[in-house]
């Protein structure tokens, strides 16, 4: 492999895109308790977990 | 009586070589070098030669090569004195047609028997 | 509520401000301390995305249409996902080709046709007109909001009293800007530090803002996040309906195609590709750009909620959605935080119009204006030396053109377009470029026809279904063509193209138009013919980050099977392209062409030799056999000269080896020299000493066996005997003091003493044998003392050597010797002269080697024959003596006799010797 670095981006990319994209996210377009839909809260939850991830992966010392 | 010539540049060998034919009983005559040699060689006729290789001008091994290829001096028995120990020289001697081959510093026994066994004279 | 005036300074103190600090940033990068080399301000300048659209926008955008705003920023996120891999491609063609703008990068792409820059060009003038429009639009509004609030009248937008907009005194001023820091000077790389840094610096100030207007929402207007959720659940009606995806315009298929379209925007928006590949100075960058940026996006967007939600909760106080940042703090009787709002959205805005103005001012000049110059015969430009003036002429008239028309298109049509609606058309045009672009980063067979047909339709559909009907709903024509379509033609409606109906019109837009682009660019490349250079530059782009990449695919172009021989044969040598190759051809396989396994091979053994990129250049100069354009030369030049230098310097290693080579083999010659020389040595001392030991034996041996001698001869043989034996010891001696000197192991005891005397006491020494051998020696020693540092015992040794020697060389009748001590400045020096036959000139040296005697007998001089023998061991060691005393010994021309004169010169003793040796 060239580098794991790239193949991780790939991998992480989809997983955003999946995360980002309808069929998932209906499963969070529920109404919440303070009244209205839980999906801003979730987006921005999965949002922050995506740059994290970004970033632990991009800022890795050993990456290529 | 059998004539010797011995040819030496080193004096003191050339005496004690001397004496030594003498006191085996053959005529001796000596030559300091090669070139004297080689005119005492067509002048006496000596029945055998001790020849010493590092002569001044030629050496010895020039004079037994000129030797060689003279018809009258062809068979005359020639044996080469060294005192470079070196097997080439041996070889080199033996190849040009030299009967014997003595390294100095040598035994006066086996000089005189060699030259003896080359004169076909019992000792 | 502000003033005119004081909003006005403010406002243009803060453009003053960026001027200050673009000039900062350009100083900074001339002198070579730049301040943009930096990942962070890389990553904040690509906020230059983050228009007034998101400033105001976002917020009314979530008012009406919920969680729809986000996708605004996800498609980015997604797009920064990738862009270690997407962007860092761009970054380095853009680098190696120099690419200055998206136009010229797919002009670039598709073998650098300047029909396809123009037409990229063209369709980004078109669509970010609107955009430019939108920003002003933006400034004017908020300028009304804050001077007028509570009256909100909705701002005059006539072109009758433009004076009085400061909208166009803005235009104005970033005009000046944007000239001044965007226009300087034409670099290569096409990069603007200084305003890369104000751009960087907006970033900030508008991120500050807008968290700034949040937190007071949140904290401040109301006490707590969950508190404003809680009322805003119970108070605003149909509450439970919002920020679900049903809400999306288009539900969640609008939802998915709004993100794509912002994905591709993001990347193909001339102003983000001006920023993320233009002005990237290090493709390092991009590794924290990447996670950096989008955690920016994140948190401008942190607020947009509540904001929202409060703006809701306080109507009709708060007015439009589209200006809830605005006149939230204003309703709460703030007087600061507006004014910050304000500078917010105002840097928000110029960002964008700085950038974007830069980015279409450069596609204009380089891509539409400068192509139709050059083609104008009668301006001779062609013979013109320097372009760059006109150029930056021209790029100053384009920039000033691009504000005015933004700000007539703001002014004549701005109306009638909410702020959002402006900038997804324009995403929506934008987003066309991307087939083109990306596909051409990673498809080699996508063609410039394919291109040029994919963008011709792609905009012709994002027209027909965003555009004309958006001036069409402003009121500036018929409507009915969108509700019953064109002439009558239902599957013609615009927003229900073919009956696709109940999407929204972006997602509508964008798949419609993506097919046709996507569909005609992949079509038409299948079936067109790429030119050559389209194929180079193809082969360039796609495998911008692969070097090593195997390319054996790509030859299927006519090369002559000779020429492919020549041209291998050239850089590998004969043996090697036979290996690779096969027979070199003959006859009429000359003319045949060569298989593409053989250029599959001949390019893996000149990548082996000289690099891919090399390789590839050359097996294209064969297979193509036509003239490249000049870049590609240039490029060619750069590796040629890149392998020139590296067989530049294989060949200085080679040279080094050849040299190193030499001197072993000198250092080996030396060394078998030297172990000849040892060999020799060896026989000559077994030689030398074989000589008196036989003396020794034989003599011995004939007194041992004769007994009846006569006493006097007995007493002669002894006597032999005995000198042999000294001669023996002697020559041992000798021997060993030769090896001794040779070893560096002689220990002299070097001390004051008398030259002269000690001349006296050799003459002395050897008085009784010149008497023997009745050799006349005469003196001339100096009566007062010469002082020399020496061994005394071992420099009489030498003197009587030389003695003895010149004795034994002199003249057979009459022999002379002459020993003399003169003193030459501060140094004496002795000669020993005879007048022998002397010793020629080529003789000289060699009489210091050790045993020369006995060669020299060898070689048939019948004087020396007659001459007492010495060892010839006594002029070397003589000299090493000499020379360890720090003398010289050497043969000199004789001055008296006319025979051979060795002469040795010592040093003269200082006074304060004296004192050191006593």
């Amino acid at each position: 492999m060239k580098a794991p670095l790239q193949s991780r981006l790939v991998a992480l990319s989809l997983l955003a895109l999946a995360l980002f994209s309808p069929p998932l996210l209906l499963l969070f377009d529920r109404p919440a308790a303070w009244g209205f839909s839980s999906l801003p809260v979730s987006i921005y939850l999965i949002w922050a977990l995506v740059i994290l991830l970004a970033a632990l992966t991009l800022e890795r010392p050993d990456a290529d | 009586m059998p004539e010797v010539l011995v040819v030496d540049d080193e004096p003191n060998i050339l005496l004690s070589l001397e004496f030594l034919m003498q006191q085996a009983g053959y005529k001796v005559v000596t030559a300091p070098d090669a070139e004297q040699a080689a005119v005492l060689i067509a002048g006496h006729c000596p029945d055998l030669v001790l020849l010493d290789i590092s002569l001044p001008g030629m050496s010895g091994f020039d004079l037994l090569e000129q030797l060689r290829q003279q018809p009258d001096t062809q068979k005359l028995p020639v044996i080469m004195l060294t005192a470079h120990g070196r097997e080439v020289e041996k070889e080199k001697g033996l190849a040009l047609g030299a009967n014997d081959y003595i390294t100095k510093p040598f035994s006066t026994r086996d000089l005189v028997s060699r030259v003896d066994a080359l004169l076909n004279t019992p000792t | 509520m502000q003033t005119n005036w004081v909003v006005l300074i403010i406002a243009f103190s803060y453009l003053a401000l960026l001027f200050v600090i673009a000039a900062w940033g350009d100083r900074r990068a001339e002198q070579g301390r730049s301040l943009v080399n930096s990942p962070t301000i890389y990553a904040l300048s690509i906020a230059v995305y983050c228009t007034a659209w998101t400033f105001y926008g976002s917020v009314g955008r979530a008012a009406t249409t919920g969680l729809s705003f986000l996708l605004i920023y996800l498609g980015p996120t997604l797009a920064m996902l990738c862009g270690w891999l997407v962007l860092r491609k761009m970054v380095r063609i853009a680098r190696s080709q120099r690419i200055t703008s998206i136009a010229d990068f797919i002009s670039a792409r598709y073998g650098k046709s300047s029909g396809l820059g123009m037409l990229v060009a063209l369709i980004a003038v078109v669509a970010i007109m609107p955009y430019i429009a939108l920003q002003l639009k933006a400034i004017t509004v908020s300028y009304g909001v804050l001077t007028e609030y509570p009256n909100l009248s909705p701002p005059d937008l006539s072109l009758s009293d433009f004076w009085n907009d400061k909208a166009f005194w803005v235009a104005l001023v970033l005009a000046v800007f944007i000239i001044l820091f965007g226009t300087r000077h034409l670099d290569a790389s096409e990069r603007h530090e200084g305003m890369v840094t104000a751009i960087a610096f907006e970033s900030l100030v508008k991120l500050f803002a807008f968290i700034a207007v949040g937190v007071f929402t949140c904290f401040v207007l109301y006490p707590s996040p969950a508190t404003l959720l809680s009322q805003a659940g119970a108070l605003l009606p149909e509450m439970e309906r919002h920020f679900g995806l049903d809400q999306i315009p288009g539900g969640p298929l609008g939802w998915f195609g709004t993100l794509v379209l912002a994905a591709l925007a993001f990347i193909t928006l001339p102003r983000q590709f001006q920023v993320l590949v233009v002005e990237n100075v290090n493709e390092q960058h991009l590794r924290r750009a990447c996670w950096l940026f989008p955690l920016y996006l994140l948190l401008i967007n942190l607020f947009v909620i509540p904001i929202a939600l409060a703006g809701l909760l306080g109507l009709p106080g708060t007015g439009e959605p589209d200006s809830f940042v605005l006149t939230l703090p204003l309703a709460a009787g703030l007087e600061a935080l507006p004014l910050l709002v304000f500078i917010g959205g105002l840097s928000a805005a110029t960002s964008m119009m700085i950038v974007e103005t830069i980015a279409l001012s450069t596609m204009v000049s380089n891509q539409l204006v400068m192509p139709l110059l050059l083609r104008w015969r009668r301006l001779h430009l062609e013979e013109s030396h320097d372009l760059s003036g006109w150029l930056l002429g021209i790029r100053r008239i384009a920039i000033i053109a691009i504000l005015i028309l933004g700000y007539l298109y703001h002014a004549l049509i701005g109306e009638a377009y909410s702020l959002v609606t402006i900038g997804l058309v324009s995403f929506a045009a934008a987003a066309q470029f991307a087939p083109a672009l990306l596909l051409g980063l990673y498809w080699r067979g996508a063609s410039r026809n394919g291109a040029a047909a994919g963008l011709v339709a792609g905009i012709l559909v994002w027209a027909w279904t965003l555009l004309i009907p958006g001036f069409a709903l402003s009121g500036w024509m018929q409507t009915d063509f969108i509700e019953r379509g064109p002439m009558g033609l239902e599957w013609l409606k615009p927003y229900a193209l073919f009956g696709l109906e109940g999407w929204d019109i972006y997602t509508h837009a964008l798949f419609w138009s993506m097919l046709a682009n996507l569909g005609l660019l992949i079509g038409v490349s299948l079936f067109s013919r790429q030119s050559h250079m389209e194929q180079t530059q193809a082969a360039l782009f796609t495998n911008a980050l692969k070097p090593e990449a195997e390319m054996a695919a790509i030859w299927q172009g006519h090369a002559s099977r000779y020429e492919l021989f020549r041209l291998v044969q050239r850089y590998l040598g004969k043996a090697a392209t036979q290996r690779l190759l096969g027979p070199a051809p003959t006859g009429d396989q000359i003319d045949s062409a060569a298989t593409p396994a053989m250029l599959a091979a001949a390019e893996q053994g000149l990548t082996g030799a000289l690099g891919s990129a090399t390789a590839r250049i050359l097996i294209n100069s064969v297979v193509r056999g036509e003239a490249l354009d000049m870049a590609s030369i240039l490029s060619i030049l750069d590796t040629t000269s890149q392998t020139l230098e590296y067989n530049r310097r294989l060949e200085q290693k080679s040279d080094e080896l050849a040299r190193i080579g030499t001197e072993l083999k000198g250092a080996n010659d030396r060394l078998r020299e030297l172990d000849r020389l040892k060999d020799e040595f060896l026989a000559m001392v077994s030689h030398e000493l074989r000589t008196p030991l036989t003396s020794i034996r034989a003599f011995a041996e004939i007194l041992n066996d004769s007994e009846d001698m006569a006493p006097e001869q007995r007493q002669h043989f002894l006597t032999i005997i005995v000198r042999e034996s000294e001669r023996l010891s002697r020559l041992i001696e000798e021997i060993l003091d030769m090896a001794r000197l040779e070893s560096g192991r002689m220990t002299l005891s070097p001390q004051r003493c008398d030259l002269s005397q000690l001349g006296h006491q050799a003459v002395e020494a050897v008085t009784q044998l010149f008497e023997q051998r009745q050799v006349q020696l005469d003196v001339e020693l100096p009566d007062t003392p010469c002082p020399v540092i020496a061994d005394p015992d071992r420099l009489q040794q030498v003197l009587i050597n030389l003695l003895d020697n010149a004795s034994k060389f002199a003249d057979p009748e009459t022999p002379q010797v002459l020993l003399r001590l003169q003193q030459h400045k501060h140094k004496f020096s002795v000669s020993v002269e005879d007048n022998g036959p002397g010793i020629d000139e080529a003789e000289r040296e060699k009489v210091f080697e050790k045993f020369h005697q006995i060669e020299h007998q060898q070689q048939g001089q019948q004087v020396a024959a007659q001459r007492p023998k010495g060892t010839g061991l006594g002029l070397p060691i003589s000299r090493g003596i000499i020379n360890q005393l720090g003398g010289r010994l050497w043969v000199a021309e004789p001055e008296v006799l006319g025979g051979a004169c060795l002469r040795l010169s010592l040093p003269q003793a200082l006074e304060e010797d004296q004192e050191v040796s006593s």
